[in-house]
């Protein structure tokens, strides 16, 4: 341990406000609105997650929290800050692997650092306890198509961390990995967590992946996004998968997340929409089966 | 029985020396088959498909080729002659000038109308008007235009790469994900190193395309603009007019062994400049050949 502290830069966790945040696509005439009159809070230093029904605006949120499009009404502000424009202070961990293909391991990581000129000997041995924290220090000359699915999400995470970020921005960052290794970056996600307590926010349409992770639950809407309900998933941490399946308390905000997703898919699926259709289905097995 | 990769490989050689080897030997009884059994390769074809009412004289007849082994001796005669070397000469030199060029000028126009809207706006319908004029409609014109012919056959030659690179380039540079662009932005990047470090590597996999695609080009129209042009040259002569003039010069004098010995030195020269290609490529995208 001790060495490694030296290395390591001194984490300020952020605070990301959202207020009446709208955001519209298309021509006056046929204006469709993705998120409406939203408004909730990050807050400082504990990890959020976003859960909701897939194709329901979480995405656009992210990229306007990330800077990527700017709100068509509302505002969003990070300690105070207007948000104008992407940064390193709220990094953002795509769907899919966005590591760079071109570039190894250890070039990925050190891009932030280099792309602002700004490697010294610290940023070095940083990057250096990063690689061993994410366990691919034997991977370092190896390039992102070599790397197995959960190698490519924990290089990215090392890739963020670097830049000392003071929100992290997941979307669904474990989307698409099986199911076993997705249950180990759950829980390695969540002891990195609770190392450091960065704000961190979480998107996921996995109910059980976001009360494994979350301190709180942001309950979504369908098109427009709206934030239905907020839930402090007061379950005592470090928490282990084996253990929140039989907690009373985890099961309990369960049914109360379900029942709220469901009934957001019925609205959607009444106006019939194939999306919903699936979800309702895919979310009555798992209502009868808890 | 699982296959290594060097098995893999030797097989594959092997495979490639028995066709080869297979389609000599036919060609050899093909040109040799009156001196050999009497009656021409395919004579047979001929009188069946002449009773249909063809005429002879409009078939093709394989005993007018002349048979490897004899190439093969006139080859053994001409490479102890500079002149053939110095053709070989020529037509590398002028494709290697034209193909640079084409590089030099191509992959930085092709990156810029990629990444600005305002220079796609002005060039590319222009390019777009002269991209389907075929680079050999160009010759006449460049041998007015150019004040030696060494020179309208070099720009000759560059057209020939020229577009597909640029193409292949404004393609490649528009595919690249959009996400790489945004966590590159997120991560404090300016736009000079987001050129650098993801425009570039990004787009080098179809500049690479896009040079081979374009070499091959490029041989062809070298042959054909020595053809057309007569081979002129300072040096003059046949020694100046490259492979695609000795062919020429070959038909002219009636050397149909010759004519053979270009040709197949043709398609060696264009194997050589693909495989250094190929090499060149390799080496400047290693993340694309490890799985």
């Amino acid at each position: 341990m001790g060495q490694a502290d030296i290395s390591r830069p001194k984490i300020e966790p952020g605070e990301i406000i959202v207020s009446h945040v709208g955001k519209s696509y298309g021509t006056v005439q046929s204006r469709k609105d993705v998120v409406k009159d939203c408004s909730f809070t990050i807050e400082r230093g504990k990890l959020t997650v976003m859960v909701g029904p897939s194709g329901c605006g979480k995405s656009t949120l992210i990229r306007l929290m990330a800077g990527f499009e700017k709100p068509t009404s509302g505002e969003i502000r990070l300690d105070g800050e207007p948000v104008t424009g992407p940064a390193r202070d709220r990094l953002v961990l795509f769907q899919e692997t966005a590591l760079f293909p071109w570039m190894t391991t250890y070039d990925n990581i050190l891009y932030g650092p280099r792309a602002r000129g700004e490697v010294t000997r610290e940023t070095l041995d940083f990057a250096e306890f990063l690689l061993t924290k994410v366990g691919l220090q034997d991977f370092r000359k190896k390039y992102p198509t070599q790397l197995s699915g959960g190698m490519q999400r924990r290089a990215e995470l090392a890739r963020a961390m670097i830049n000392n970020p003071k929100v992290m921005i997941l979307d669904e960052p474990f989307r698409g990995l099986d199911a076993m290794t997705k249950e180990l970056m759950w829980e390695y996600y969540a002891d990195l967590y609770e190392e450091n307590r960065r704000t961190n926010f979480f998107i996921t349409t996995d109910i059980d992946e976001a009360i494994f992770l979350a301190d709180r639950l942001l309950v979504m809407s369908n098109i427009p996004t709206q934030v239905r309900a907020v839930i402090e998933v007061d379950v005592p941490r470090p928490r282990k998968l084996s253990d929140i399946v039989e907690n009373d308390r985890a099961n309990e905000i369960k049914m109360q997340a379900l029942s709220i997703l469901h009934e957001e898919a019925m609205k959607s699926f009444s106006r019939g929409s194939k999306a919903a259709a699936d979800f309702v289905e895919a979310y009555s097995k798992r209502i009868s089966k808890t | 029985m699982p296959v290594t990769k060097r098995q893999g490989l030797q097989q594959s050689l092997v495979r490639g020396v028995i066709s080869l080897a297979a389609f000599v030997i036919l060609w050899e009884i093909g040109a040799r088959s009156r001196q050999w059994l009497g009656l021409d390769a395919f004579e047979w074809l001929r009188g069946l498909l002449a009773w249909f009412g063809w005429e002879k004289k409009f078939l093709p007849w394989i005993g007018a080729v002349p048979a490897p082994s004899i190439v093969l001796t006139k080859w053994a005669q001409i490479i102890h002659d500079a002149s053939y070397w110095q053709s070989w000469y020529m037509s590398f030199f002028r494709v290697a000038a034209g193909f640079t060029a084409a590089m030099i000028i191509g992959i930085p126009f092709g990156l810029l109308i990629a990444v600005s809207r305002t220079a796609y706006g002005i060039s590319f319908p222009v390019f777009e008007v002269l991209r389907p004029i075929p680079p050999l409609a160009w010759v006449p014109a460049s041998i007015i235009f150019w004040p030696t012919q060494e020179l309208a056959i070099a720009f000759v030659t560059f057209l020939g790469a020229f577009y597909t690179i640029v193409i292949n380039v404004v393609g490649g540079a528009k595919s690249i994900d959009m996400r790489y662009y945004q966590a590159a932005q997120s991560m404090g990047a300016t736009n000079w190193d987001i050129f650098r470090r993801i425009v570039l590597p990004g787009t080098l996999p179809s500049i690479m395309v896009g040079s081979a695609v374009g070499m091959g080009i490029t041989w062809e129209v070298v042959v054909a603009a020595e053809m057309i042009s007569g081979g002129g040259s300072q040096i003059g002569g046949t020694a100046g007019g490259g492979l695609g003039f000795f062919i020429w010069n070959s038909y002219v004098g009636g050397s149909y062994e010759q004519i053979v010995v270009g040709m197949i030195s043709i398609g060696i020269a264009g194997f050589i400049s693909s495989e250094l290609l190929r090499a060149a490529g390799k080496y400047v995208t290693p993340w694309l050949r490890l799985r």
